[in-house]
């Protein structure tokens, strides 16, 4: 096949792409951009195998088989609660996938460089090979700088990916970790790898490429251990952006403008996602990258009054007598696996006749829109799961406020207290409700260890508690 | 600290003596909780006969029953009674025994000195501190409730009509008009009664903040044109007197609803203080014959000027003025139910245990603010509570109103604002492109302005998705990103054994994330369902 055909095949792919991500904008539309997306993908990668200079086609073969059978098997039985760590796995080859073709291609480098100086016999390479073979002085130094930003993006991407999917599996302990020194190591790693990449410039040194390889692979490490549990919204979103980048800094090592065009859209889609995430949390991305929340600038508001707890018959008495209802999920709804006895609850308050609407916030959960996903799982009508914005101003005339598993998101600290830590964060305001009710394990603190004053109001009731056992609990009283 | 125990402390409740009191401190309910907190009851025989509790139901819960009321006091530890104790009943209270009651310690100081010079502890329930933890025990709260409810089915029970509005085949009853004055406890929970009744029910309220709550409950808060001149939360959420401007707005705005007004409920009551008189002879006269007035701060002189403690009247023009003060006591079962469970959190508090101890701990705000004699000596009046019962008012900034201009000349600023910005960083990135293009080779060139048109579609796109399909947003762009692919095709077939194998571990991993990611976006994207 003719590189005219396989360019064409690109321009397709590119396109279905785009009309792909833009078909997300609703969740109708959705169903039908998977296919545009899938479509693309076999267009790119058929018209690849068939192009010129392209060898091994058994192995090939055999290689997405094997792959696609693991896909299959890992898509088919992954739990949707947990998503963030199967999103943070999949980034991770991508990483590890860049690394390699850097790799190679600094390797085919080494092979064709002698025979180019020597002005030796250059039909003989083919494929990569002979492209490399093609380039002249300038575009040969071009390409050692594309394939070391490749390889050093892509080295970040696969351990922080690695570490994000320990710490979302719950392998690696979530809290922040840092080595003594903290950031001036990251620093100085960094440092050191720009120092790499002037060595690597002028010599071509392999030893060069490969010590950046093990540093960046310690950068990513190290940063993402240093981020705490409730940041990983922003971490996985993060590392989406990255191994968009990583690809299109492929693309360029290889001069294959799919590979340029996918991995910008892929490299923006994360950037916007992290900057969405970053927003919803009122603090800036540097900060989220630095770990842990900032200093406070005075002693925490105090709070007065007591938690109050309520057992299930007080709740279901609340809720049967209410006639408008609103549902907080948290990322502790999620570790409760408790989704499905949530959407029984709204299955059974909306046969009663209630107005029952979910109010998800940004960040809630481990991954930017994680709720919605668990709670589309479980058969909750997408069309009562409002955003934070859309049903903030409906609190004050709501007749009760369930909070399943969350705490820094329904914090009122953030709009009344000036010195708490997450002052100014936008807030769903449950405590102005008229009774609220809060489902919770235990009288600590969240992740951020940060007091919520909502669970000392007077409208709050805290019904203690594994989400899911106490919701079972609740389900049979309902009328 | 005192702290009772060693052998089963027992809490006995007396029958109350004083005529007409039906209610009783310890249910059988109650007491089953009690026993939780390691205590043994016992109960005077009779004692909640008039509430609805026979003997019976006390001894099949394991409450001891003794005959007499002078048995009773020996037996039990702690005595829990609803009203003070009367001359005879605190003479037989001894040294370290405690009671917990009403008491009204300002107005009974001879009793005062007698449970002192017995060296009783006394836990006065009318003195809990009106704090949010202490909100469980505030007996005068859950009290005035019911008396709240009363005095709207007392009224009823005197008003000749329907409160809700019909029309019926016979005729169209117009529905009845309901003024309640004072929106304590009492005056909300007697605003909810009428309202459900169906009564046209209009509030009022010398502190303009209770203006919301009377309107939650369904109510019309009767405005007054008057400067706020108190703040309700400097004084523990009570009323205060009001000066006498005040006073002349607020009767002449009375005087001008007295004809409509079927049922009036009175419930002014200020601390301390005989009641005001807010409901004066000639509004009574103004009002239609049939109407009611129901007095509930009759006991402290009464907010009517008609009304005769324990009786009820008609004026000369035929309105019926209510003055019973005894409107819990009138609803025994609920009253007694409530205000036994104000006594078991009370005893919860006084048992941090949970073993059976009376823990009489004067450290905590509550127990202090409520004992009015310990160990001996006078505990009354108590130091004032470290926590303020209700945050002060903050007076609210107003968001300043921008004329037209203003508007305009900000609109025009963050235009120009975002006009620059935007600028400026087009000049940054133009001089950046110009930079790269001086030393970069045509062919990266063409390369890069693929790269940035990609960026910016990809803005462009990613801003639209909606919010709840992130996380599908993610799978289906980890599958993309699975196009690297690509270049692992490109490099396998290009040579040496270690490119070969790297490349083929690539093209493996790659396609776990295309074949995992879409079809792991498909199943997402098929749970999403419309109702």
């Amino acid at each position: 096949m003719s590189i005219g055909i396989v360019s064409a095949a690109y321009i397709a792919a590119a396109i279905l792409f785009i009309l792909s991500l833009g078909g997300l904008s609703g969740q109708e539309s959705a169903k039908r951009a998977v296919w545009y997306g899938i479509t693309g993908m076999a267009l790119a990668v058929l018209a690849t195998v068939i192009g010129p200079g392209i060898g091994h086609e058994f192995l090939i073969v055999l290689m997405v088989a094997i792959g696609a059978a693991v896909g299959t098997y890992v898509a088919s039985k992954v739990e949707m609660t947990q998503m963030p760590q199967l999103v943070a796995a999949l980034h991770s080859f991508v990483g590890l996938a860049a690394v390699f073709i850097g790799l190679n291609a600094d390797l085919e480098l080494g092979r064709v460089l002698p025979a180019l100086l020597a002005h030796g016999d250059l039909a003989q390479f083919t494929g990569f090979a002979a492209k490399v073979a093609a380039k002249d002085a300038v575009e040969l130094s071009m390409l050692k700088v594309e394939l070391f930003l490749g390889v050093f993006i892509g080295a970040i991407t696969f351990t922080g990916s690695v570490v994000a999917f320990g710490k979302l599996a719950g392998k690696i302990d979530g809290k922040p970790k840092k080595l003594p020194g903290g950031h001036m190591i990251n620093a100085t790693a960094l440092a050191a790898s720009v120092i790499l990449l002037f060595v690597f410039y002028a010599t071509g040194s392999m030893w060069s490429l490969l010590l950046m390889t093990v540093i960046a692979g310690f950068i990513g490490w190290h940063l993402i251990m240093g981020i705490g549990g409730a940041d990983m919204p922003v971490v996985v979103s993060m590392l989406n952006s990255y191994s968009g980048w990583a690809a299109a800094a492929i693309g360029f090592t290889l001069g294959n403008d799919l590979l340029i065009v996918t991995g910008a859209l892929v490299g923006s889609s994360g950037a916007i996602l992290s900057y969405i995430m970053c927003k919803a949390m009122n603090r800036s991305f540097i900060s989220v990258i630095l770990g842990g929340f900032g200093g406070t600038t005075g002693p925490a508001m105090e709070i007065s009054g007591e938690m109050v707890a309520i057992d299930s018959d007080g709740v279901a008495a609340a809720l049967n007598d209410a006639d408008s209802v609103i549902i907080v999920p948290g990322y502790g709804m999620a570790v409760a696996q408790a989704q499905q006895a949530v959407s029984e609850l709204t299955r059974k308050l909306r046969a009663a006749g209630k107005n029952v609407r979910f109010g998800i916030h940004p960040v809630a959960g481990r991954l930017p829109g994680h709720m919605n996903v668990l709670l589309a799982e479980a058969k909750v009508p997408y069309d009562i799961v409002l955003e934070m914005d859309e049903i903030n101003d409906d609190f004050p005339n709501t007749d009760v406020a369930i909070v399943i598993g969350s705490n820094d998101i329904v914090n009122p600290a953030a709009e009344e207290d000036p010195n708490s830590p997450i002052a100014g964060m936008p807030v769903l305001e449950v405590w102005k409700a008229k009774q609220v009710i809060v489902m919770k394990r235990g009288q600590g603190t969240g992740y951020s260890g940060i007091e919520n004053p909502l669970f000392y109001k007077e409208n709050t009731r805290m019904f203690y508690g594994d989400a899911k056992k106490s919701l079972d609990e609740l389900l049979p009283k309902i009328a | 600290m005192n702290i009772e125990g060693g052998h089963g402390v027992k809490i006995g409740a007396p029958k109350e003596i004083f005529a007409g009191e039906a209610r009783v401190a310890m249910t059988p309910d109650s007491a089953v909780q009690l026993k939780k907190l390691g205590y043994d009851c016992v109960i005077e025989t009779g004692a909640g006969a008039a509430a609805g509790f026979a003997d019976a139901a006390y001894e099949a819960v394991g409450v001891e029953v003794v005959k007499t009321a002078a048995a009773l006091f020996k037996a039990a530890d702690v005595v829990v009674k609803v009203r003070g104790p009367e001359d005879v009943e605190a003479k037989r209270l001894r040294d370290g025994q405690t009671l917990i009651s009403f008491f009204y310690p300002a107005q009974n100081a001879e009793l005062l000195e007698t449970c002192k010079g017995r060296g009783a502890n006394v836990i006065a329930m009318d003195m809990v501190p009106r704090i949010s933890r202490a909100q469980k025990m505030d007996a005068l709260s859950s009290m005035a409730n019911i008396a709240g409810y009363r005095a709207v089915i007392e009224a009823a029970n005197n008003f000749g009509r329907f409160f809700t509005g019909q029309v019926t085949a016979a005729g169209k009853v117009p529905p009845a008009k309901v003024l309640i004055v004072g929106a304590g406890v009492a005056g909300l929970a007697a605003i909810g009664t009428a309202t459900s009744l169906g009564a046209i029910t209009y509030a009022f309220d010398v502190r303009p903040e209770v203006a919301e709550q009377i309107e939650s409950m369904g109510a019309n808060f009767v405005y007054l044109e008057f400067e706020p001149t108190q703040d309700g939360a400097a004084t523990g959420g009570y009323a205060a007197p009001s000066s006498p401007e005040f006073r002349e707005k607020q009767l002449a705005k009375f005087r001008e609803l007295a004809p409509d007004m079927d049922i009036v409920i009175t419930t002014a009551l200020i601390p301390g203080r005989p009641a005001p008189k807010l409901w004066l002879e000639d509004m009574v006269k103004a009002m239609k014959p049939g109407s009611v007035v129901v007095d509930l701060a009759a006991e402290r002189g009464g907010n009517c000027d008609l009304t005769i403690p324990d009786q009820k009247i008609v004026s000369d023009n035929g309105v019926t003025v209510v003055g019973y003060t005894d409107f819990p006591s009138r609803m025994a079962a609920q009253a007694s139910t409530l205000y036994s469970n104000n006594i078991r959190h009370m005893l919860t508090d006084l048992t941090p245990g949970k073993d059976g101890v009376v823990v009489h701990n004067m450290e905590d705000d509550v127990i202090r603010g409520a004992t009015v004699t310990y160990q001996g000596a006078i505990t009354f009046p108590p130091p004032p509570p470290k926590i303020a019962a209700i945050a002060a008012a903050k007076p609210k900034p107003k968001a300043k109103e921008l004329t037209p201009e203003e508007k305009r000349a900000a609109e025009k600023a963050a235009f120009q604002q975002a006009t620059k910005s935007q600028v400026t960083l087009l000049a940054v990135g133009t001089l950046v492109m110009l930079l790269i293009g001086a030393v970069a080779p045509a062919d990266f060139m063409s390369h890069f302005i693929v790269f940035a048109l990609a960026c910016f579609v990809g803005f462009q796109v990613i801003w639209n998705v909606s919010h709840a399909l992130h996380t599908p947003l993610m799978a289906v762009t980890n599958a993309i990103s699975g196009i690297i692919i690509l270049g692992a095709l490109l490099q396998i077939g290009s040579g040496s054994g270690l490119v070969v194998v790297l490349a083929s571990v690539a093209v493996l991993i790659a396609s776990i994330n295309i074949v995992g990611g879409f079809l792991v976006t498909r199943r997402m994207l098929a749970m999403f369902q419309k109702s």
